[in-house]
């Protein structure tokens, strides 16, 4: 006989603190994605593999600049929001906040570096 | 609730007895590509800040790009996007509600396991051809 009440069981166990958020904003940016992703294969992907002159030549254009520095922005959140879906499913403890802290850094110094490069070659 | 009998209730299905079926493959499709996309996503951006840094950088980056286990690396990542592609949508018809039961479910799998090999051969041919 236990004299513990559901609420104290069921106390800091639960899953949802701000899960709402997190799963709209995920929602959007793979909307956007349908979008972006499309463009990208179409604007940016076939001249991976150029040369120099070529690449910088292509990324002077405003599409090719405004869909890759787009795509690679959402998809650099999408891949932040996605892996810590991934790390609190299969990882706990500390090394749950290390590798969601690490990736969230991971990917917006990437964004910044990538647009960066773009706004260099554009401008 | 409060004095429920907790010690004899059907256990969860673990990995070694568990039969896998098409949506769970599927489902767990969804979230590899997603996360190995990352490593291409990762080889674009040094691509990007090695053409933004000058002639010789760039031709640094490039020989990894162009190399053949970079060329597989992004053969291969054509068809993770294009899974996760059709896997998100069907996530967002799912969240709108409709085809949740078994017999759409799998017809969705499929679809999303023929149309990104389809769209994955499409978009090879085309990258090559251009």
């Amino acid at each position: 006989m236990s004299y513990m009440t559901d609420r104290k069981r069921a106390d800091r166990w639960g899953s949802a603190k701000s899960g709402t958020q997190h799963f709209w904003r995920v929602k959007v940016q793979s909307v956007a994605l349908l979008v972006l992703i499309p463009l990208f294969l179409i604007a940016v992907a076939p001249i991976i593999g150029a040369d120099y002159a070529a690449v910088t030549d292509h990324f002077a254009r405003p599409l090719p600049a405004l869909i890759a520095a787009l795509t690679i922005t959402v998809s650099f959140l999408h891949f932040a929001d996605g892996f810590q879906v991934l790390v609190e499913d299969y990882v706990h403890g500390i090394w749950e906040k290390v590798l969601i802290i690490g990736m969230t850094c991971l990917c917006w110094g990437a964004s910044a570096v990538a647009i960066f490069a773009i706004a260099r070659m554009a401008l | 609730m409060a004095d429920v009998n907790r010690g004899n209730r059907p256990l969860s299905p673990h990995l070694q007895v568990y039969r896998p079926q098409l949506t769970s493959i599927t489902s767990i499709l969804t979230r590899i590509t997603g996360n190995a996309l990352l490593l291409s996503m990762l080889m674009i951006v040094c691509w990007l800040i090695g053409a933004a840094s000058g002639p010789d950088a760039f031709a640094a980056v490039d020989g990894i790009v162009t190399s053949w286990l970079g060329i597989l690396i992004f053969a291969l990542s054509i068809w993770a996007l294009w899974y996760h592609f059709l896997a998100g949508i069907r996530h967002l018809i799912w969240d709108s509600g409709v085809g949740l039961d078994v017999p759409t479910a799998e017809k969705l799998g499929w679809a999303c396991v023929i149309g990104s090999g389809v769209l994955w051969v499409v978009t090879l041919i085309a990258l090559a051809l251009f």
